[in-house]
């Protein structure tokens, strides 16, 4: 190191200023982006589960449930695999990894604004929901599935699968920024259950009956479900779509007012 | 000193005046008064739950006084937190790293974190890569590095943005003996050569012994003493002769020996007496003589020069050596929930760990 690079430091030349709401998600977000990609042994189950299911469930229930008229049951089964691949997704244990590790801290001493902390996170968490995504469709394309919507209905499919599990992710990261605990943040995946089966993932809501009928009627994944099947088989169906996005609406509500009330409380200074 | 030093000493980096923190009923800082001049390494010296971490994250804007004020590098903690975070730098207990990641690319994230521009980004973390002087491990995911790889590393990046107070919260904790060296070698550098003023917490005596221009001792939130090493040693005496005794013996040696010609002070501790004096070799027979007329017969005698330890002692009526052993105890003795509530019982329990 050079006198004149010391004296640059030691006078201040180097600036350090807030950095913007914009580029703090950027860094954080990059960061994010890099330690998944250095993770892809962590993708293997949100790959596999959905494979399993959509498999599975054409093998037990397609010829039964196709003797209902106009029902195409693989088509009928792919947003059941998307929301099985992208629920409860999301960069939770990073966040309780770097609360154990002080990590965090060391981020709360530079001047990024805290909100961003947990947005950039949330990129991260799109950008690998949009990945699974895509490979599930390709899936269903594989199994002979096609869009009735076309392809604008296709992005639109995509963009419903991102947002929905963008709007879970508000569970485990409430869940990480209360606790700071890794096991606690593994076992929020268990609220996924009744989301995902207390709905009308394995026949149409009009063949279900009796308690199963009425919870599913309350669960927000039912009109998500039916919106991105809206998509594939009825062409554009807009009171469907509606209902699907603001189901999606009103668990991102939810969770993001319970995650960002989790971060003020864990980077509080009181 | 000098020339950086004298150029920027004309101010206080770091001020604080009855500044306290509570944590439920306990009173983990209570009133710290300090001031810290641009351009000094000052040791925050004292045992395990003194007070010295929740001290630094307060004036690091980690967390909010309950009472008092401080100002660092010319702002206030409470008021201007956004302020004194582009103007410090902060290498806390632990070295907080994101294992996944590259030595490099921590500091570059670092440095975005900072602000800088794109060309200022580049040279920072190059200087930083220099500093960090770990080679081509700098590329290298930081979970294969050794734990003082790590704390040069920590350091580097807690120096990318050029900062000019640089907080430094036990660094040499859990570090071997070279690691150790290291540590201090740089931050002497820091200080010597980019003029940064250092506060530097610490239980190691001879830590702040070797760094610290002036020292600060914190005993249960408060600070019993403050000034040079050399002038808090001076204030104990020209020597000091160390009396091991059982227990039973301590009050009755302190009365013997109190009224000794060229006593200056005699201090009773746990595991014997202390004693001040102008000169040691003159009057260590002395106290074998008194001694052995009270009936009593030490298990050692010992002369030497005054350390920060005897400073403390002189001031809190025990030594630091036994404080952190009884802090460590309590800390084994009591559940998880203090470790939530104050910082500096949560480190010693780490270290327990």
């Amino acid at each position: 190191m050079n006198r004149q690079q010391v004296l640059h430091n030691a006078e201040g030349a180097v600036t350090a200023k807030p950095v913007g709401v914009v580029g703090d998600i950027a860094t954080v977000a990059r960061r994010s982006i890099r330690s998944l990609l250095r993770e892809p042994e962590a993708l293997a189950p949100a790959l596999l589960i959905p494979t399993f299911f959509f498999v599975v469930n054409i093998g037990a229930l397609e010829t039964f449930v196709e003797r209902s008229p106009n029902i195409d049951y693989r088509a009928f089964q792919i947003p059941v695999a998307i929301i099985f691949a992208v629920t409860g997704i999301s960069r939770a244990s990073v966040l309780v990894i770097d609360i154990q590790t002080g990590y965090l801290s060391r981020m709360l001493v530079t001047p990024v604004r805290r909100t961003t902390l947990l947005l950039g996170l949330m990129v991260a968490d799109v950008v690998l929901a949009l990945g699974l995504s895509i490979v599930v469709v390709i899936m269903g394309f594989i199994f002979g599935v096609s869009f009735g919507t076309g392809p604008l209905g296709i992005l639109v499919f995509l963009g419903l699968a991102v947002a929905w599990s963008l709007a879970f992710t508000g569970f485990p990261y409430t869940v990480a920024l209360r606790t700071g605990n890794p096991a606690a943040v593994n076992s929020s995946f268990l609220i996924f259950f009744p989301f995902a089966f207390l709905t009308p993932a394995y026949l149409p809501r009009e063949l279900m009956t009796g308690w199963m009928q009425g919870v599913a009627t309350w669960n927000p994944v039912t009109y998500l479900l039916e919106a991105m099947r809206s998509l594939l088989s009825e062409g554009w169906d807009a009171a469907a779509l509606s209902k699907g996005i603001a189901a999606i609406g009103a668990l991102g509500l939810v969770t993001f007012t319970m995650a960002f009330r989790s971060l003020a409380r864990r980077v509080a200074t009181g | 000193m000098s020339q950086i030093r004298q150029a920027v000493n004309r101010e206080s980096a770091i001020s604080a005046h009855g500044l306290a923190r509570t944590f439920g009923t306990k009173r983990a800082v209570d009133g710290v008064d300090l001031e810290v001049e641009a351009g000094e390494i000052y040791g925050f010296l004292g045992p395990n739950g003194a007070g010295k971490s929740t001290t630094v994250l307060m004036l690091c804007t980690l967390l909010s006084p309950s009472a008092g004020q401080a100002r660092v590098a010319g702002y206030d903690v409470v008021e201007s937190p956004g302020e004194v975070r582009v103007r410090i730098g902060v290498a806390l207990q632990e070295a907080a790293l994101d294992e996944r990641q590259s030595g490099r690319e921590i500091l570059d994230l670092q440095a975005r974190l900072y602000g800088l521009s794109a060309a200022d980004r580049a040279a920072a973390v190059e200087r930083a890569v220099e500093l960090a002087g770990i080679g081509e491990a700098m590329e290298h995911r930081v979970k294969t590095y050794s734990g003082g790889m790590k704390r040069r590393l920590d350091l580097a990046a807690s120096l990318i943005h050029g900062p000019r107070v640089l907080f430094l919260d036990e660094p040499t904790t859990g570090l071997d003996p070279v690691s150790r060296a290291q540590v201090w070698d740089e931050v002497r550098r820091l200080n010597r050569e980019l003029g940064v003023t250092v506060f530097l917490t610490t239980q190691y005596l001879e830590e702040a012994d070797a760094l610290a221009d002036r020292v600060g001792i914190i005993d249960s939130g408060r600070i019993v003493e403050q000034g040079s090493p050399t002038e808090l040693k001076r204030a104990v005496g020209a020597d000091v002769i160390v009396v091991d005794l059982p227990a039973a013996e301590i009050a009755l040696a302190a009365e013997a020996t109190a009224q000794l010609d060229a006593v200056d002070a005699v201090t009773p501790g746990r595991r014997g007496l202390t004693i001040a004096t102008t000169d040691g070799a003159a009057v260590v027979g002395s106290v074998a003589v008194a001694l052995a007329a009270a009936g009593l017969n030490p298990q050692s005698l010992t002369v030497r020069t005054p350390s920060l330890d005897d400073v403390f002692l002189l001031a809190t009526g025990y030594r630091m050596s036994t404080a952190n052993s009884e802090a460590l105890n309590a800390i084994n003795g009591s559940g998880s929930e203090l470790q939530h509530s104050d910082p500096d019982t949560f480190s010693a329990g780490n270290k327990q760990q």
